[in-house]
């Protein structure tokens, strides 16, 4: 049964990528040059949107749909990792213009060529686990 | 009229409050938002826990975002073929300008730009492209704990400093490439 609820919000999550666009590589080469407030818009409002939810759950303390509370946990308080990793990403990013969602999205959707992407990505997220530990964090 | 405002694409004003509704829906499931946890995932389940501790995870935790992003695959096909009006992109002009700089002009009635996706367009460079990008996305991704889901809009919305920090990478990366490496490249 909560197989079936993720898959569900699975296929909300692709209709939404696709409708918005945000899965459509001329979004991000657009996004990239400033010249049209779409994709911006869609990540503010995502964000605005979640701190006020986040904020409201904080708050009244509601609790979750299986009546636990929820946990924030928060993310080890480094810099390097975040800026030299997110750099890295965001290079792949507006290279293919597509992030990890968009990718299985943009499979299923029949852009099949789109799977020379995906097994990229699992195999640089393989190279990373490989020499994790000689990285700075 | 319900159904004209559907098959059209969505505003940004709709689209960003319901991917924060996906979040939310994972969120009150117990779980979090972020897809890129899913390449370490079937790296463990094709056995790279043999070569790294990193991959020494419980495949079965993570099984629901795998449901989930083949979810995401079945939605993305549903959107396009049947939610769809046209599959074209509205993208600004100045856009359109600078793509036909590039050669690259199926914007008029493609989704994605049929001159480095197409099958039949596949040569060694547009192949390149496609694994270099992949390799830093999966990289990248890990490096940096998170990608657009679970920094962009899980992080920033949870106020974590980490994840403005991964934000401002993925755009010191982005615009890096698009406005110093593209030109070289293309």
């Amino acid at each position: 049964m909560r197989k079936l609820y993720f898959f569900l919000v699975g296929i909300a999550f692709g209709i939404i990528m696709i409708k918005s666009e945000a899965a459509s590589w001329f979004r991000i080469f657009e996004m990239f040059y400033f010249q049209s407030f779409h994709m911006y818009g869609i990540i503010g409002s995502a964000i605005i949107t979640g701190v006020i939810g986040n904020q409201l759950i904080k708050i009244f303390k509601i609790k979750d749909f299986n009546n636990n509370s929820i946990q924030y946990p928060n993310k080890d308080n480094t810099f390097k990792r975040y800026i030299i990793g997110g750099s890295i990403f965001g290079l792949g990013w507006a290279l293919v213009g597509a992030c990890p969602g968009p990718m299985f999205v943009l499979f299923g959707a029949g852009f099949y060529s789109v799977i020379i992407i995906i097994i990229s990505a699992v195999l640089g997220t393989f190279l990373y686990g490989l020499i994790q530990n000689k990285l700075p964090h | 009229m319900i159904m004209e405002s559907i098959l059209n694409p969505w505003p940004w004003y709709i689209s960003g409050p319901l991917i924060s509704m996906i979040m939310f829906l994972l969120i009150f499931n117990g779980k979090t938002f972020g897809v890129s946890s899913n390449l370490r995932t079937i790296c463990s389940v094709c056995g790279a826990n043999k070569f790294s501790k990193f991959f020494d995870i419980k495949v079965k935790d993570h099984l629901w975002n795998i449901i989930f992003i083949l979810g995401a695959s079945l939605g993305g096909f549903l959107g396009l073929k049947y939610l769809s009006k046209n599959s074209y992109v509205e993208i600004s002009e100045n856009t359109k300008s600078t793509l036909r700089l590039y050669e690259i002009d199926s914007f008029d009635s493609n989704y994605m730009p049929l001159e480095l996706f197409a099958i039949e367009n596949l040569d060694l460079n547009n192949i390149t492209m496609l694994i270099a990008g992949g390799l830093l996305i999966g990289f990248g991704t890990r490096y940096a704990g998170g990608c657009t889901s679970g920094h962009a809009i899980t992080g920033l919305s949870q106020l974590q400093l980490g994840s403005l920090v991964s934000v401002i990478g993925f755009f010191v990366g982005g615009l890096l490439m698009i406005h110093l490496i593209f030109p070289i490249l293309f």
